[in-house]
């Protein structure tokens, strides 16, 4: 097999970077994790003629190789690093043909830093309708580089971009800038100190924050007759790198490109009048937040009643087929009714990752964070604190791994502080069914109470996370600068491609992640409710019999007392019934009980949980919600999903934190165990107040 | 008439004459915000704050506390 040619995709946000990395793998790719840190790495093999073919790198997006965050750091870490089995044996530099200048920055860092480099000029349909020509020969010969002009929407260019890295041994690596330029005295030194070293490869590891991954940066730091300068004066010359390598593209733009603005069509301007605007602006985003939520809701109910309806019977089924024992209803009442309870949420995930994909893809978000801003800031969050707390809808451990272009330390704890309280997707197995349950159907205006109680706890987790972030604002003392910049991208529809990857990456690894957990509990829990200690418990046949022996019961009912009987002097039963005083307050029976317990673990848990002690007791073939429906407070007589019960048990799902890998994530990204514990402690507590006073008041 | 960023209303321009790097971070700087280049004050939220701007083709909203830093010079139409 010949080798690989290793390539790095680089570029700014917004310029397309990962429609390129799709349109040149396709579905080949795979999502992972840098080691020891949690920023997502994309890797892909794209099919190069005659053959050969190429490793693509989709590198987190940065403005420029000072990096300023976590994410931008891979890149500047891999490009350092010629021993890294990823350095790219050419780059890739995605640039946006809209805005040209501002991406060639980048790319002329790249290119100091000898690196064999490709400019691709993306969306390069959107020229005319800017008014926008390019002389691409100049531009080539001018930066030393070979051009693709690609636009992933209409599928043009990605051939040639192609041949280009087949062919990247021709390119040239000849820097744009001299850095030496930038102060002649202190980069001769610099050079004297360090003969062997690329200067701008240096200069780079100079002025990186230390706060920052492992760059050679001691080695420097050791040499005695080098002395580097103060943080203000580095900062000084790190601007004027900056101006120089702004005059040197303004020099090359002023010939090789022409922007015709009387023929430019401007739809930002237009767009940006009503969705930036005053009272619409905040009016559209909240019929969107209402559009989502009521979406979700009904457009998805149909799926998720026959995927419930085919577990059912597909349980069912085993137990008629498989030759009865231990095993098959292992199957038959731990596994699958388990797996039932993750499977079925996928309708409600996936369209909840397809509505955030499409309000980022479409730069509709970062209008929300420009609009959001002064509020959130009241709260002491910024207005980029939305994004987590929107995508923290979905699933709190990517929103708390988005808190890392917030600048402010302070801001950012704050946000990863209160992101467990917005609704993610997995409470809304736990809402769903027992709203199905409590709530009666009927409409309000059009909308369904059902989705309006849904729409409310959404508001009650957002409540929660802003009053949290007020009074964390108040009592932590935190100093730290505060800086917020963000780009407004230009309005773009999205493309279906993009989205669809988004969906089913996201929506697989939701399913898979928590598939695991969800198994391994099922099969405990069934294990922990089929068998029991003692007299009680094996000897449930004899005492069920002698019990009702006065009264005329049918078999079946029999069996029926029999099975609860059993169930209730298992292991879990007695685990169960240790833990119901703690409870009871708060109108749950031990089953319930067992359920919350295990859904600290995650908390979709709950439902399989659920289902599984459930179906251990019943022979009939049904639904995980008929079965909830039937149950019976033991005490009072009632059922026991009833309005009170049920709207104490939502709150206490809506402010507890359930989620260990959540606690992870956020250990990982507060370098501390404090936070996560004092998140556990905290929330949960709250949680078992408000439940206890929605319980007693309402019952 | 030497003024600040701050001072611009919606829709006029103004010419960056000077940024005080210490308060203003390199990420500004290195998308535009630099002495020489023109920004047009394109929208701004409730409260004056943040400004959404065009700075040398590069559209971005920053806080009026940073936007206090950059000086300009308006230009007169």
């Amino acid at each position: 097999m010949s080798k690989q040619i290793n390539v790095a995709l680089i570029g700014n946000p917004n310029t397309g970077k990962t429609s390129v990395f799709n349109a040149l793998t396709g579905l080949n790719q795979k999502v992972g994790n840098y080691p020891g840190i949690t920023v997502e790495k994309k890797e892909g093999i794209c099919k190069l003629p005659r053959g050969v073919k190429a490793h693509i790198l989709d590198l987190p997006g940065t403005y420029s190789l000072n990096a300023s965050s976590l994410d931008e750091n891979v890149v500047i870490e891999l490009l350092l690093n010629k021993n890294d089995k990823d350095f790219p044996d050419v780059a890739i530099v995605v640039s946006d043909v809209e805005n040209l200048k501002r991406n060639l920055l980048l790319f002329t860092q790249i290119k100091d830093l000898e690196i064999p480099s490709i400019l691709v000029i993306n969306m390069a349909d959107r020229m005319n309708y800017k008014g926008i020509s390019l002389d691409v020969d100049y531009l080539e010969e001018q930066l030393e580089t070979k051009i693709a002009l690609v636009s992933t929407r209409k599928n043009k260019g990605i051939d040639h971009l192609k041949s280009l890295i087949s062919n990247f041994k021709e390119l040239s690596v000849k820097p744009c800038l001299n850095a030496s330029e930038i102060d002649k005295d202190y980069f001769k030194n610099l050079q004297n100190a360090f003969p062997n070293q690329l200067l701008y490869k240096l200069w780079l590891v100079i002025t990186q924050d230390v706060n920052f991954g492992k760059t050679n940066r001691k080695e420097i730091d050791a040499v005695d007759n080098f002395k580097t300068k103060t943080k203000s004066d580095l900062k000084r010359l790190q601007q004027k790198e900056t101006i120089k390598r702004y005059q040197f593209i303004n020099n090359v733009l002023k010939v090789g490109q022409t922007i015709d603005v009387s023929k430019a069509k401007d739809l930002r301007t237009k767009f940006d009048r009503i969705l930036t605007h005053k009272v619409w602006g905040y009016a559209i985003f909240f019929v969107i937040l209402l559009t989502i939520f009521q979406a979700i809701y009904d457009w998805s109910s149909i799926p998720m009643d026959f995927i419930d309806g085919v577990f059912a019977s597909f349980s069912e089924w085993t137990k008629q087929t498989l030759p009865a024992g231990d095993f098959t209803s292992l199957i038959a009442e731990g596994i699958i009714p388990g797996l039932g309870g993750i499977v079925i949420f996928i309708p409600q995930i996936a369209f909840l990752f397809l509505f955030i994909s499409i309000l980022e893809e479409s730069g509709y978000m970062s209008r929300v964070v420009f609009l959001m801003d002064r509020i959130m800031r009241r709260f002491g969050l910024s207005g980029k604190s939305v994004v987590p707390l929107i995508s923290g809808t979905a699933c709190a451990i990517p929103a708390i791994m988005a808190t890392r272009n917030i600048e402010s330390w302070k801001e950012r704890l704050i946000t990863i502080l209160v992101t467990p309280f917005t609704t993610c997707s997995a409470r809304l197995p736990v809402y769903l069914i027992i709203i199905a349950l409590v709530i009666p159907e009927g409409r309000f205006f059009g909308l369904g109470y059902q989705a309006l109680t849904l729409m409310l706890l959404y508001l009650i987790g957002f409540g929660a996370a802003i009053i949290s972030a007020y009074l964390l604002d108040r009592i932590l003392k935190i100093r730290s600068k505060t800086f917020f910049v963000v780009e407004m991208p230009n309005y773009k529809l999205p493309l279906p491609k993009n989205v669809a990857i988004t969906v089913v990456e996201k929506t697989k690894s939701f399913v898979f992640g928590a598939g695991k957990i969800i198994l391994a509990i099922s099969i405990i829990l069934w294990f922990l409710a089929s068998y029991g200690p003692g007299e009680n418990f094996n000897n449930a046949e004899n005492i069920i019999a002698e019990e009702y022996a006065s009264k005329d019961l049918s078999n079946e009912e029999i069996q029926q007392h029999i099975a609860s009987y059993k169930l209730e002097h298992s292991f879990i039963g007695i685990t169960g019934r240790a833990i119901e005083p703690a409870i009871r307050p708060l109108g749950y029976d031990w089953k319930i009980g067992i359920a919350i317990l295990s859904s600290f673990a995650a908390r979709e848990v709950f439902v399989g949980t659920l289902a599984t002690i459930y179906s251990v007791g019943s022979d009939e073939e049904d639904t995980i919600k008929n079965r909830m429906a039937g149950e019976v407070n033991p005490i009072l007589g009632t059922p026991l999903f009833n309005f009170a019960s049920g709207i104490s048990l939502m709150l206490f799902y809506a402010f507890a934190m359930q989620c260990m890998s959540t606690l992870a994530i956020v250990k990982r990204e507060t370098n501390s165990w404090k936070w996560p514990t004092l998140q556990l402690v905290i929330m949960s507590s709250f949680a078992y107040l408000v439940a206890l006073i929605a319980f007693q008041a309402l019952k | 008439m030497r003024i600040t960023l701050a001072h611009l209303k919606r829709g006029e321009q103004g010419i960056i004459t000077d940024v005080s790097s210490i308060h203003i971070p390199l990420k500004l700087l290195e998308m535009g915000c630099l002495p020489g280049n023109t920004v047009e004050l394109l929208q701004l939220a409730p409260f004056k704050d943040p400004l959404y701007l065009n700075v040398n083709g590069t559209h971005l909203a920053i806080r009026k506390e940073t936007a206090i830093h950059i000086l300009i010079e308006k230009i007169v139409k």
